[in-house]
């Protein structure tokens, strides 16, 4: 049994904006949650789950880059790419597009902010284009990411 | 496959909902009608438009399922459907949970670069004691 995680993540859609804002605390240096989200080899051991094979097939994390990678279960593939738009000490600005909806575009801001004691708050914010497209990206995320999950998924949302 | 159906409907019905709340009114008749049921008329009143407009809107919040009319005598007072704000609800928190789990791969990476760390830092020290 994994123990319960010391910190929850927080989520907020906008009912105003077409925002998604998820915020998580890490106990680690901001340096090393940046990495995280930066380095390659690091980053694929996390972005997806356990059922999914993850393979980077371009990554330059630096402002101005771009990354892609696809996530494959079997014959199923999702691909995923965007910009690094920019690469701060503290920020990372980037594009995200599931190939899946081409057209679609979401323009993510992670901040990590030092809480002192080797701790980091991560603030991620999602813009999306219409509340149309919002609505699509908290559907889409669960057909990539939780298929396997539904009805466990279920079974605690039912107990809530 | 019924449980697929119901995903699939209850997916477009998300997409209702969050379309009839992009508009600033339909927010502002949601809000007013989670206190109370109201008639189009009443709703109508403190705003600058016809009550045709403001029939308009609680259509398309019908059309959502977000909010109900029922036949009273001579009013039909609009009612709003509670429940189908736990649909939305279900969904991000879905997203959440989904997030949550994403996260805690991220926490195990963490901890193996913390110790990471932590092995080169006694490694260096270990050498400069020797040295």
């Amino acid at each position: 049994m994994t123990p319960p995680a010391r910190y929850q993540t927080a989520i907020e859609a906008d009912p105003q904006l077409p925002i998604i804002r998820i915020t998580r605390d890490f106990d680690a240096t901001p340096e090393h949650v940046m990495k995280a989200h930066t380095d390659p080899e690091l980053f694929a051991r996390w972005c997806g789950p356990d059922s999914l094979t993850v393979t980077i097939s371009d990554w330059d994390a630096t402002t101005g880059g771009r990354w892609r990678y696809v996530h494959t279960r079997g014959v199923e593939e999702y691909g995923f790419h965007g910009c690094f738009h920019e690469v701060g000490s503290r920020r990372i600005v980037q594009t995200f597009t599931f190939e899946g909806q081409p057209d679609g575009v979401a323009l993510e801001t992670l901040l990590f902010e030092d809480l002192g004691n080797g701790r980091t708050r991560l603030n991620a914010q999602t813009l999306v284009d219409s509340f149309q497209a919002r609505d699509q990206w908290l559907a889409g995320g669960m057909e990539i990411g939780v298929t396997e999950g539904y009805a466990k998924l279920d079974a605690i949302l039912a107990r809530h | 496959m019924d449980s697929l159906n119901t995903e699939i409907s209850s997916e477009a019905q998300l997409t209702l909902i969050f379309s009839a709340l992009a508009d600033r009114t339909r927010r502002d008749i949601v809000t007013r009608l989670a206190v109370t049921d109201a008639t189009v008329s009443e709703l109508a009143e403190p705003y600058d438009v016809s009550i045709q407009a403001v029939s308009q809107h609680i259509k398309v919040l019908a059309d959502a399922g977000l909010v109900s009319q029922t036949r009273e005598a001579q009013r039909r007072p609009c009612h709003l459907e509670a429940e189908v704000f736990d649909l939305m609800t279900k969904w991000i928190e879905r997203y959440r949970l989904q997030a949550q789990e994403r996260y805690e791969r991220l926490d195990a990476v963490l901890a193996e670069m913390q110790d990471g760390d932590q092995s080169e830092y006694t490694q260096r020290r270990r050498r400069g004691a020797a040295s």
